[in-house]
């Protein structure tokens, strides 16, 4: 089997007036299908950038990025979307809900561009909301929720498609200590219990410790890349 | 449709309920467009109708024949100020053409009527007993004069409603009476059917009609015995009027010795020629009503782009996340059309509203008629579905095309 990410050589190159910025310098990376990675480094090494490309959000400007055996870096706008639609699910610093968007309504977000059916839509959503522990919250407004309840949606939104693959830059930066723990248990269990692989950005190390693998960027390239944890051996099958 | 439409114009009627000020202000060009559109039509295809209505009193297929010269537009000055036109041209060019079905001819002059204690002034008309048939005149009590009448000079009249309302009691019979016309006696052998108002706004039914020659020898003046006050003729087949109406002007023009370069001392009309002055200014009417509804849909249509890019700016966050969890460019798009044409389609069904209230409302305080048709409603809707097509392609576009990264990180 392919691993899920192989990044070969990658480089990010933005161009900001007559100036460069090498925000990726010949990164390369592999990781597996199931695995719950914790990205670290200081500010400006370029860790979004990197998650942004294995989110297929972005492309990098040489070198290449294979999710799941594709090359995304020959795939056009909407191919990406595509993808994203499919196999990726965000979770973000600042949660991005839509405001004035019941908690139900921003979970069936994905949905909505798969062309399911409204009823579909619903109970899926609703489901995804249960697994993180929002039931009864529904139809709240992303105002009527605390910022640990809005990431839980932002969670439920991004796992509502079953990804294979859950990208968090920075999940718990806006929390605190408290909502923190709390998202950090509901990201391992996923990847316990469903086998989704976790990516995630963070400067805490406390966070960091729910991970299992942690790497270390540093001026666009990977400084240190370990296993902090031995991966349960037995990962659920077709999970 | 798709869940996927239903949801994005559900949202889309949303955010229109969210923000009713901006969105009511945004729609006021297209619903003041709509209804102008409606409004105008209504009543330019009601004036329309009544005009067609008031043509087609004068009979059918008719040329009328005026001495003197007329201006295009149909305005004159007094009939029969010139004597240039005779019976004897009217017995003529029935000779001469046979694509006339048949000539007639009459003279007018308003006169005192008695009958009883009471008098009325109406036009008198002396005619030929085929002007009735030509102007398609019928009866509702009576009937016409003859050819024995008219060589008899018989003292016989036929007189309209509004005659009859002015010298007769509510339901007196007016046949067989006997009126003074100029001190005249005649009696009365039949009543007009009405005919309402004539295209130029004339009172057709206050009418008096005696024999051409009672009228020369009794009533008028004895001067220009033989001339007429205007000619009549009719063909069968409406395509031969304007051939019938050349054929009148050379034969006229010969019997009045007329040289090549000299003008026509006399002016023919067809009943065609007459619907088409009519219809041009409903047309310049309608014309106007264009271009004030097109000046207004296109307002209507910049502010609903307007307001668009507005929103896109302001939702360019949304914008970001919708396709970071997989919105491709044309659902995008489609969004942000669906929101265009929900703006413009609303705006239109108030337009369309207040069109048809504006349209009923002329016709109650104005009296004029107004005709609502479907299509024009048909038409209206289309137009604002248009307008809100083609100014929330560029919003929507420019939307579609935002970067996602940057989308996200948009403050
Ligand atoms: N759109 C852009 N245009 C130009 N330069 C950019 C752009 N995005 C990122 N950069 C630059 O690329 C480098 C890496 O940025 P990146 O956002 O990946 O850092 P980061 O590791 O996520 O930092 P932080 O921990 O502060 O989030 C930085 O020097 C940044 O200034
Ligand atoms: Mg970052």
């Amino acid at each position: 089997m392919n691993p899920l990410i192989e990044c070969e050589d990658v480089w990010k190159i933005y161009r900001v007036g007559d100036m460069e910025v090498h925000a990726l310098r010949g990164l390369s990376l592999t990781i597996e299908q199931g695995e719950f990675v914790a990205i670290m480094g200081s500010s400006g090494s370029g860790k979004s950038t990197l998650m942004n490309i294995l989110g297929c959000l972005d492309q990098p400007t040489k070198g290449r990025y294979r999710l799941n055996g594709i090359e995304a870096g020959n795939l056009k706008p909407d191919q990406l979307a595509g993808i994203r639609n499919q196999q990726i699910g965000f979770v973000f610093q600042s949660f991005n809900l839509i405001p004035r968007t019941s908690a139900l309504e921003n979970a069936q977000l994905p949905l909505f561009y798969r062309g399911l059916s409204l009823k579909e839509q619903r109970a899926q959503a609703a489901a995804a909301l249960g697994r993180v522990g929002l039931q009864g919250r529904e139809h709240h407004y992303p105002t009527q929720l605390s910022g640990g309840q809005q990431q839980r949606v932002a969670i439920a939104r991004a796992l509502v498609t079953s990804p294979s693959l859950l990208l968090a830059d920075e999940p718990t930066g806006n929390l605190d200590t408290q909502s923190s723990q709390e998202i950090m248990k509901i990201l391992e269990t996923l990847n316990r219990d469903e086998g989704i692989t976790i990516i995630l950005v963070t400067h805490e190390v406390d966070v960091a410790a729910f991970a299992a693998r942690e790497i270390v960027i540093k001026d666009g390239q990977v400084l240190s890349d370990r296993v902090t944890k031995e991966r349960p051996t037995a990962i659920p099958v077709g999970g | 449709m798709s869940a996927f439409v239903w949801l994005t114009i559900l949202t889309a009627l949303r955010i229109l309920a969210r923000n009713r000020m901006r969105a009511g202000l945004t729609m006021l060009g297209i619903v003041i467009g709509v209804a102008a559109v409606i409004a105008m039509v209504s009543i330019g295809e009601g004036a329309k109708r009544a005009v067609q209505a008031q043509i087609a009193t004068m009979g059918t297929n008719v040329i009328v024949i005026f001495p003197g010269v007329t201006s295009a537009s149909g305005v004159r000055g007094s009939q029969g100020s010139a004597m240039t036109l005779t019976v004897s041209d009217a017995l003529d060019l029935k000779k001469r053409i046979p694509l006339l079905a048949d000539t007639g001819w009459a003279k007018r002059d308003v006169m005192q009527i008695i009958y009883g204690n009471r008098n009325w002034n109406g036009p008198i008309n002396g005619i030929s007993p085929s002007y009735l048939t030509i102007r398609d005149w019928s009866f509702t009590s009576g009937g016409p004069f003859t050819q024995t009448d008219l060589e008899s000079a018989a003292r016989v009249a036929l007189i309209g409603q509004t005659i009859v309302g002015n010298l007769f009691e509510p339901g007196e019979e007016p046949v067989g009476a006997v009126i003074r016309i100029k001190n005249v006696p005649f009696h009365v052998i039949g009543v007009l059917a009405p005919k309402g108002q004539s295209a130029q706004g004339a009172d057709q039914d206050d009418v008096i009609f005696i024999p051409f020659s009672t009228a020369e020898r009794k009533v008028f003046g004895t001067s220009f015995i033989g001339s007429v006050g205007a000619m009549f003729g009719s063909t069968d087949q409406v395509e031969d009027l304007p051939m019938a109406a050349e054929q009148i002007r050379e034969v006229l023009r010969s019997r009045h010795r007329i040289q090549t370069e000299q003008e026509d001392d006399f002016t023919i009309r067809t009943q065609v020629d007459i619907g088409k002055v009519q219809e041009g200014t409903s047309e310049t009417l309608t014309m106007m009503l264009f271009a004030i509804a097109s000046v207004s849909l296109l307002v209507g249509g910049i502010g609903i782009m307007n307001i668009l890019l507005v929103s896109v700016t302001e939702r360019t966050r949304e914008i970001g996340v919708r396709m970071a969890v997989g919105a491709k460019r044309r659902h995008i798009m489609m969004q942000f059309l669906i929101e265009a044409m929900t703006l413009s389609l609303v705006g239109g069904l108030l337009g369309i509203v207040l069109g048809v209230a504006g349209a009923k409302l002329t016709t109650l305080i104005a009296g004029w008629p107004t005709i609502i048709s479907g299509n024009v409603i048909l038409l209206a809707f289309s137009f604002s579905l248009v307008v809100g097509l083609f100014f929330g392609l560029y919003p929507a576009n420019k939307a579609a095309r935002l970067n996602p990264i940057e989308a996200l990180r948009y403050e």
